[in-house]
């Protein structure tokens, strides 16, 4: 879940109310955010330098750092939540965005090359008009901007978003790929002009913007967005141009975003312009820009028409389970900036027509309007039932007789641990002195540390690691497990099957194996059919690598080999840093059930 | 004699001690030559009451759990085999002393020393003092105890005394016509002749000539032996002539400790003889009516029982830990550019990679509904790649199963309502700390029923986490991509004193639903937690790795209380 900070005090100036903490936690907790953090500037300064906290200074301003939805990416600046909250809280209406009226032949255009469908196909624009910048609302436009890179934008994969001070630059643009010997120009932050396949290089040692290189590195050619004049606007998605940097004084910015994909690009650029509209002259205006390709189609962005949503009262109310009047309903969902007006459908049923504003683009169905109504009725007042349905419930067999099987083994006197399934390869396999043939276990591709290298493929070695971390425990130690071990199967979907196993594990001065052939004597009695004598023919002499020599055995049901049993190999017990003898059973129950 | 019987019982009640010793234990005892060396020894106990063996059982127990570093103080009473083993004896010396040493203060005031009382009975004073800690445990007596600081000769200050100083004897071995250096050292010895010339020198008693020495005077007075004489019949001397002597270690301190006994206030003149234990012996005889029991101390730790333990944290679990991203992401609506499909948090599988088993109409459906939507939803917008949905990888959500369950639902002929739950292991490629564990459990349940409401939720998870003793829950609105309202679940934490959040539930989607096949009026109410955050809520654990993986503290499993959700 992306996290906003915001100035406190500011926040409230543009709610236009003061709450105390208490109070806002409240509102936010109904309208569905969340106060993550209470901080001030130098705090978080301190926090990342790693110094100690001084004595609270109280002219400092505090800093909101509010949680919000990750669909919502209206809430990503101060701007989209106190409007929010304005309207949840009546005091404003819904805002009506609109694009300004210019005729074609003025509207400024951008024309697309073909080559940039190798890199980056798409790119969307708008101009904001009349902008009046301080320095709360620039420091706002360029946070929204990187919370949107990070989050819909998927670190600039998906969509790269650019600002320009627009009289610095003239139109038409066009928009072009191009090998990187052939763009030179001079970046943002930099005096000197550089080419671009050095000026990568020049970033690779730039923490900031390194990571966003390989997007376009490798590609025969880089994007990249010229005026008329052939000046750079931006290197797509790496950096802009100095010459057109916005700053306090802009007073005109033209926006560009470029993307791998046109839905999320539109998103983009319709939360940009929807929010920062309120600054311009003429409030909620957006003037636009045409995107014309070579092959003549074009398109004139943005588009900030609102979406209509005919949805019958019954699929908002019925599934809350409350009953309202559309007349209730409506100013529900306003509070929700979704403008709404009756109507009746073909069948006279009661039908709501919901007019979806460009900054919701969350809404995606008609359950999303039924949410909306619940929020804002509020979670927390609608009246509790039961379902009404009846079904037969029932446990699973493999895992009651597991819980039978770990009730016998504790009864044994076995105390019961509980491992992770994730295990480094070497624990797996040469710990065990075995060999990994590439045909049993399951690999792990990205692993962060080598704890989390394989699957287990025997319980042993999380036994004998458990059993290492509670050396000093008095003698005798006898644990147990019954857990889940992973086997490659080309019989399942996966191509890996899952297999419950009992192991347990005897650690004393002597190795105990007549303590573990006691239990496993005991597992194969009470696991028979009644009226069964106990057979004394489960036993036949086996040569596993990690017991010791003409002290194990392999454990047969049924004519299957289901487990082994013996002494632990003292090779396998020194890689585990084990001082005294142990003995080990570990049986696949599976086969037992 | 007794029968064979006996040795039977004495097995049996061995045997759960033999099981933990090793077994040469058992084999032993079946030795006729055993039987034989002790029944003799056995003859003058009751039968059954056979705990020589036990003892020995004890005793072997005890040195091969030598690596145990609590040796807990196990017994609530002190067990003394004079009194558990052989009761019945009266006449020993310690009663002797007992009845004396009451007798004499029922006339007397004071004992003023216990040595000269010990020596006046005749027993050895070690003997006399337990009896003395035993009756002042009971208050029979007030003992105080007094000490007295004495000086005794050392091993050398005793020759002193046997063969006179060494100075003395340097001076007795010089002839009167005087003795070469060498043939007095041969006479003496090394250690007199060094010791001995030095204080004869000293004291002017002798003479050096070259290679001669010769007396200086006609007699000698042996100080040092009348001295340590004295000291050794108790006079005391000044600190002078102590400090010499100390100093040439020939005497030392020997603190001398004694006790000084009058009536204590549970004085009497005869103490019943308190019993420790309750025993068949006292039911044959009826004698524990007359008894009187020593009184438990109840400081003491009971005797650790060899037990098995269950872990707290288990519960059932089932159903492959692998998904393919399909059914893990994919067909929750979960769109394939989602952060939550990014390698940082999600482990993919190198062996397995992927999968080609895919429901092929199933998967045509999901494309669309991602791409372009239908079933009333707008969708997406981009394009779904198949080589997404193939990848293998470890499931982070027993959703993934739930979405399977209900694929199959769906295919049967005529809908039926369902109530699903799992507990079951999930993965996330997270960094281990305190509270966070790359493997954890999810508890998760869902019901699937026509018309089931956003109010049915709210009735099942008040039911479901009031059991789990959380009683005080709301609700946040909240994201999440194949539930749609979203609802998090916060329970009032009494001890924190505010809101945590216990949960997440919601409804699915229709545009995951739908495509499986699902009726449209047929709705899944859903809900899911981590099993580990209420139980170390519960438990008050403050890190889950004590309780869940290789470093979990055997001594926290032995110790866990009783779960009693559902018992009040």
């Amino acid at each position: 879940m992306p996290t906003v900070s915001v100035g406190r005090d500011r926040l409230f100036q543009a709610i236009g109310q003061t709450y105390t903490q208490e109070e806002f936690e409240a509102l936010c907790f109904e309208f569905g955010i969340e106060l993550d953090d209470v901080t001030t500037e130098k705090a978080i300064i301190r926090k990342e330098k790693h110094l100690e906290d001084e004595a609270e200074e109280g002219d400092e301003e505090v800093i909101y750092k509010i949680e919000v939805a990750a669909n919502r990416y209206d809430l990503l600046c101060l701007e989209g939540i106190a409007r929010a909250l304005r309207i949840f809280t009546g005091r404003e209406g819904i805002p009506v965005f609109k694009i300004s009226n210019i005729p074609p032949q003025s509207m400024l255009k951008m024309h697309v090359k073909p080559e940039t469908s190798l890199i980056r196909p798409f790119v969307v624009c708008a101009v904001l008009r009349g902008v009046t910048f301080d320095e709360a609302k620039y420091n706002s436009f360029i946070d929204l901007q990187d919370k949107l890179h990070h989050n819909i934008c998927r670190r600039r994969t998906l969509v790269a978003i650019g600002t320009h001070d627009l009289d610095a630059l003239e139109g038409p643009f066009s928009y072009e790929a191009l090998p990187p010997t052939e763009i030179n120009f001079v970046p943002l932050k930099q005096a000197k002009s550089f080419r671009a396949d050095e000026l990568l290089e020049f970033y690779k040692s730039d923490m900031k913007l390194k990571k966003f290189l390989p997007i376009i590195e490798n590609s025969p050619v880089y994007p990249v967005i010229y005026d008329s004049n052939r000046k750079v606007l931006s290197l797509p998605p790496i950096i802009n141009g100095a010459h057109s940097a916005i700053t306090l004084n802009t007073k005109n910015v033209f926006i560009e975003c470029t993307a791998t994909d046109l839905t999320k690009a539109k998103i983009v650029l319709n939360t940009v312009v929807t929010m920062f509209s309120e600054y311009c002259e003429r409030k909620f205006e957006v003037e636009p820009v045409e995107v014309i390709y070579s092959d003549g189609k074009a398109s004139i962005y943005p588009d900030l028409s609102v979406t209509k949503m005919e949805v019958p009262l019954s699929d908002i109310t019925g599934p809350i389970g409350i009953s309202l009047e559309e007349s209730e309903v409506i100013p529900l969902l306003n509070k929700m900036q979704l403008q709404a007006e009756k109507s009746v459908s073909a069948d006279a049923n009661h039908i709501i027509s919901v007019s979806v504003p460009p900054t919701r683009s969350d809404i995606l169905h008609a359950r999303d309007v039924m949410e909306d109504v619940a929020i804002a009725y509020g979670y927390n007042n609608i009246p509790k039932s039961k379902p009404k349905c009846m079904t037969n419930g029932g446990r699973q067999p493999l895992n009651r007789f597991s819980d039978k099987i770990r009730a016998e083994v504790a009864r044994a006197g076995y105390l019961e641990v509980l491992t992770w399934i994730l295990c480094s390869h070497e624990e797996n396999f040469s710990m065990l002195k075995r060999e990994d043939d590439g045909k049993k276990a399951v690999i792990i591709a990205n692993p962060r540390s080598s704890e989390f290298e394989v699957v287990r493929t025997s319980l042993m070695s999380c036994l004998l690691k458990t059993l290492k971390h509670n050396i000093d425990h008095p003698r005798p130690i006898k644990i147990f497990e019954v857990g889940d071990v992973v086997t490659l199967d080309a019989t399942h979907d996966v191509g890996a099957a899952n297999n419950r196993r009992l192991a347990a594990l005897y650690c004393n001065v002597t190795s105990g194996f007549e303590e573990i052939l006691g239990l496993v004597e005991r597992i194969m009695k009470i696991v028979r059919a009644p009226h069964v004598p106990v057979g004394d023919s489960f036993m036949r002499p086996s040569e596993e690598p990690e017991f010791f020599p003409n002290r194990q055995c392999s454990i047969i049901f049924k004519g299957k080999e289901i487990g082994n049993f013996g002494i632990v190999h003292p090779e396998v017990l020194k890689k585990f840093g084990i001082p005294d003898p142990c003995s080990f059973v570990e049986i696949d129950i599976q086969a037992l059930l | 004699m007794y029968g064979f019987d006996d040795w039977e019982e004495c097995t049996v009640c061995t045997h759960e001690r033999h099981r933990t010793i090793g077994s040469p234990f058992p084999s032993l005892l079946r030795s006729p030559a055993l039987v034989d060396r002790w029944i003799p020894r056995l003859n003058h106990i009751r039968p059954l009451q056979a705990p020589p063996l036990l003892l020995i059982a004890r005793a072997r127990h005890r040195s091969l759990r030598k690596r145990s570093q609590q040796t807990p103080q196990f017994l609530l009473f002190e067990r003394r085999r004079t009194t558990t083993l052989w009761s019945n004896t009266t006449n020993t010396p310690t009663t002797m002393a007992e009845d004396a040493l009451l007798g004499f203060l029922q006339t007397h005031d004071e004992i003023s020393d216990s040595h000269d009382f010990a020596a006046s009975l005749g027993v050895a004073h070690t003997d006399l003092e337990n009896l003395i800690k035993s009756l002042k445990g009971f208050e029979i007596v007030d003992a105080k105890e007094i000490t007295r600081d004495s000086w005794v000769l050392t091993e050398e200050g005793k020759s002193y005394v046997l063969n006179g100083s060494p100075e003395v004897q340097f001076f007795l071995a010089i002839p009167p016509e005087g003795i070469s250096k060498a043939a007095l050292r041969e006479k003496l010895g090394a250690d007199v002749y060094d010791v001995g010339s030095k204080s004869a020198a000293k004291n002017r008693w002798v003479g050096f000539d070259k290679e001669q020495i010769t007396r200086k005077v006609e007699s000698v007075k042996d100080d040092i032996k009348d001295l340590l004489k004295r000291i050794d019949n108790g006079e005391g001397l000044d600190d002078k002539v102590v400090n010499d002597l100390k100093r040439r270690k020939l005497i030392t301190k020997h603190t001398w400790r004694g006790y000084s006994l009058r009536k204590g206030p549970k004085y009497v003149s005869k103490r019943k003889k308190a019993a420790t234990d309750l025993t068949r012996e006292h039911l044959q005889r009826g004698d524990w009516k007359d008894l009187e029991f020593k009184e438990y101390n109840l400081n003491a730790q009971g005797q650790p029982i060899q037990i098995g333990y269950l872990q707290p944290l288990l519960e059932a679990c089932l159903t492959s830990y692998f998904a393919f991203s399909f059914w893990n992401f994919d067909a929750l609506f979960q769109p394939q550019q989602h952060p939550a499909r990014d390698s940082h948090d999600t482990f993919f599988l190198k062996v397995p990679a992927t999968t080609r088993q895919l429901p092929e109409d199933y998967v045509e459906k999901v494309k669309r509904v991602h791409e372009s939507g239908g079933y009333g939803s707008k969708g997406y917008g981009y394009d779904w790649k198949r080589d997404e949905a193939e990848k293998n990888l470890l499931r982070t959500h027993t959703t993934a199963v739930s979405t399977r369950m209900l694929y199959m639902l769906a295919q049967q002929k005529t809908f039926s309502p369902k109530r699903y739950y799992s507990i079951d292991r999930v993965f996330r490629n997270e960094a281990v700390d305190r509270t966070h564990l790359a493997e954890f459990h999810q508890i998760e349940g869902l019901i699937c029923d026509r018309g089931l409401t956003l109010g049915d939720l709210i009735g099942v998870l008040e039911d479901f986490f009031s059991r789990l003793g959380m009683s005080k829950l709301r609700f946040k609105p909240a994201y999440n991509p194949y539930t749609e309202p979203s609802m998090e679940i916060f329970s009032y934490h009494e001890g924190l004193k505010k809101w945590v959040e216990v949960g997440n539930s919601g409804m699915f989607r229709p545009e995951m639903l739908l495509p499986m096949g699902l009726p449209e009026d047929v709705n899944v109410i859903a809900w899911g937690l981590s099993l580990e955050r209420p139980t170390m809520i519960l438990y008050g654990i403050d890190n889950i790795r004590d309780l869940f993986g290789p470093k979990v503290d055997f001594n926290l499993i032995k110790s866990n209380p009783l779960c009693r959700l559902g018992l009040q």
